[in-house]
């Protein structure tokens, strides 16, 4: 029997005027290997932000593996858009890492235990960057800095795992790398992940859903040109770049 | 040596040699986070601000010094308030509070009775008229800054590196948002002796970019900044009381000069 991991009931989520998600329900169970792709502005990382609790929720509920949505409790770990994020702060992989292992307490004078430092090193091993530990991160690369903010997202140890773009903007063999880890960990936890690249579904993911503002599709990894549409609006070509696995069946014709 | 030997000697110049630690130390800390967070605008916004409450302490006959106290706090409130209601534009914001307290201050001056009072030790600094109740203000709000920043440093280091992740975690952003904004006006109270309103950020930025220069440790970086800041201000102060001149015009030029110099001998260095 599986458990229902994430479950969202009529959401709703506006900016002002703006609709941003409209009316979704998705089920997501325990185990599974979701991936969310639509296109840009089509609510992909409000949905993750809304799970996470990091925006507010117009209607509807989100709960997590039954409770209200508390990303703390239920233990949501969470690697966001890489492009978004300060590069020159002055601070090392390891630093960035061990901030996983945070206590959400103001607690003052909060050191990090000796179990905390040995996280962060098992999980900076298990992504494969142990020789980058001490490297501040001006000095990365975008995949190197993408394996980091996913070794930081280990270190809460999750239940599940919430991927924005984990493979925009990073090169060719990162993202190999990158897919592979995915499929690695997607053994050991739920994972959700939003693209707007086609091409970066996994050949591993277990399910897909289509999201533009309204949630399109749900359901087995297999696209047809009818959702593919409807999602962008328009015709798009779906090529596929030496991916294994082709998710989207052949187009044909415009409309 | 003249200089120490005098420092034994003058009471003004012990308090002068006191505020110029003090302000530097609080420089160090606060220096490296508005110039990583990009901060810098903001804490002008509220030194200027700090001017209308100088302007109310010399109408209502208090010490100027707890008016620009208040009226600091209250700009940094304001802008972390109406920011966090989602106001998006924060330029045009802290720009209002800057020219709003800056009118303010002129205007309470022109409504005091009697003489107009020297002011220029508020815009400008004068380290050497540093008094006992000035110290004692400055070293409370120093102590203050050095303990909520050392209290929490690994709460500040996360969440200034990834403020969204701090939250994911469940740390309350929204304390520290507003715990930051009020130790820089905490800052900028002790900077007014020192080198005054006008050049605050001098004080805020080029000890924290000198050091930048120098290590890549956030810890480090606020060591270093204090150590630079410290010569900056005790250099500054020798060169005021011998030339004569305001020890903020001095402290800023030093310090400004040493950036400069630092910078481009780094550039040589890169082969840039």
């Amino acid at each position: 029997m599986s458990k229902k991991a994430i479950d969202i009931k009529n959401l709703n989520v506006r900016y002002g005027q703006n609709t941003a998600l409209s009316d979704i329900n998705l089920t997501v169970e325990e185990g599974d290997f979701l991936g969310i792709i639509g296109p840009n502005g089509g609510g992909k990382s409000t949905l993750l932000k809304a799970m996470l609790g990091l925006v507010n929720i117009s209607g509807g509920e989100i709960t997590v593996y039954g409770k209200p949505r508390n990303a703390r409790k239920a233990k949501i770990g969470y690697v966001p858009q890489f492009a978004m994020m300060d590069k020159h702060f002055p601070i090392t992989v390891f630093e960035v890492v061990l901030t996983g292992r945070l206590c959400g307490k103001l607690a003052p004078f909060y050191g990090y235990s000796k179990a905390d430092l040995k996280i962060a090193d098992d999980v900076i091993e298990r992504i494969g960057i142990s020789h980058l530990s001490k490297r501040r991160i001006s000095q990365l690369s975008g995949g190197e800095f993408q394996k980091m903010l996913i070794a930081r997202a280990l270190a809460q140890q999750p239940k599940v795992l919430l991927l924005d773009e984990p493979t925009a903007s990073v090169d060719t063999s990162s993202r190999r790398q990158i897919s592979a880890l995915l499929d690695e960990i997607s053994n050991t936890m739920t994972i959700i992940f939003v693209t707007h690249d086609l091409l970066a579904v996994s050949s591993h993911v277990k399910s897909l859903a289509c999201l533009n503002t309204t949630l399109v599709y749900h359901g087995e990894p297999q696209l047809t040109e009818q959702v593919v549409d409807s999602l962008y609006d328009c015709p798009v070509d779906l090529i596929a770049h030496g991916v294994p696995h082709r998710v989207l069946g052949e187009h044909k014709g415009g409309r | 040596m003249q200089l120490l030997k005098a420092i034994t000697q003058y009471q003004f110049l012990q308090n002068a040699f006191a505020a110029c630690i003090m302000a530097s130390v609080v420089c160090g800390i606060i220096g490296v986070i508005t110039t990583e967070k990009k901060l810098i605008m903001l804490s002008g916004g509220i030194a200027h601000t700090s001017y209308g409450g100088i302007g109310l302490g010399y109408l209502l006959g208090f010490e100027p010094i707890l008016g620009a106290l208040l009226f600091s706090v209250s700009a940094a409130i304001g802008i972390g308030y109406i920011n966090r209601k989602g106001y998006q534009r924060s330029e045009i914001l802290i720009s209002l509070f800057w020219s709003v307290g800056m009118a303010l201050g002129i205007l309470f001056v022109a409504l005091a009775p009697g003489y107009p009072p020297e002011l220029s030790t508020y815009l400008f600094g004068n380290i050497l008229s540093v008094t006992k109740i000035d110290l004692y203000l400055m070293a409370a709000l120093s102590f203050a800054v050095v303990a909520i920043v050392a209290i929490f440093f690994n709460h500040w280091k996360a969440y200034l590196f990834d403020a969204e992740f701090a939250e994911i975690l469940g740390i309350k952003t929204s304390v520290l948002e507003y715990l930051i904004l009020i130790l820089i006006a905490l800052s900028i109270v002790v900077l007014i002796k020192a080198v005054g309103i006008i050049l605050v950020l001098a004080l805020l930025t080029a000890p924290a970019a000198f050091s930048a220069l120098l290590t890549h440790r956030f810890a480090l970086r606020m060591l270093y900044a204090i150590i630079f800041g410290s010569i900056f201000c005790v250099s500054g102060l020798f060169i005021s009381y011998y030339a004569n001149i305001a020890s903020g015009a001095s402290i800023v030029l030093l310090s400004s000069l040493c950036f400069a110099v630092a910078y481009a001998i780094n550039q040589i260095s890169l082969g840039k």
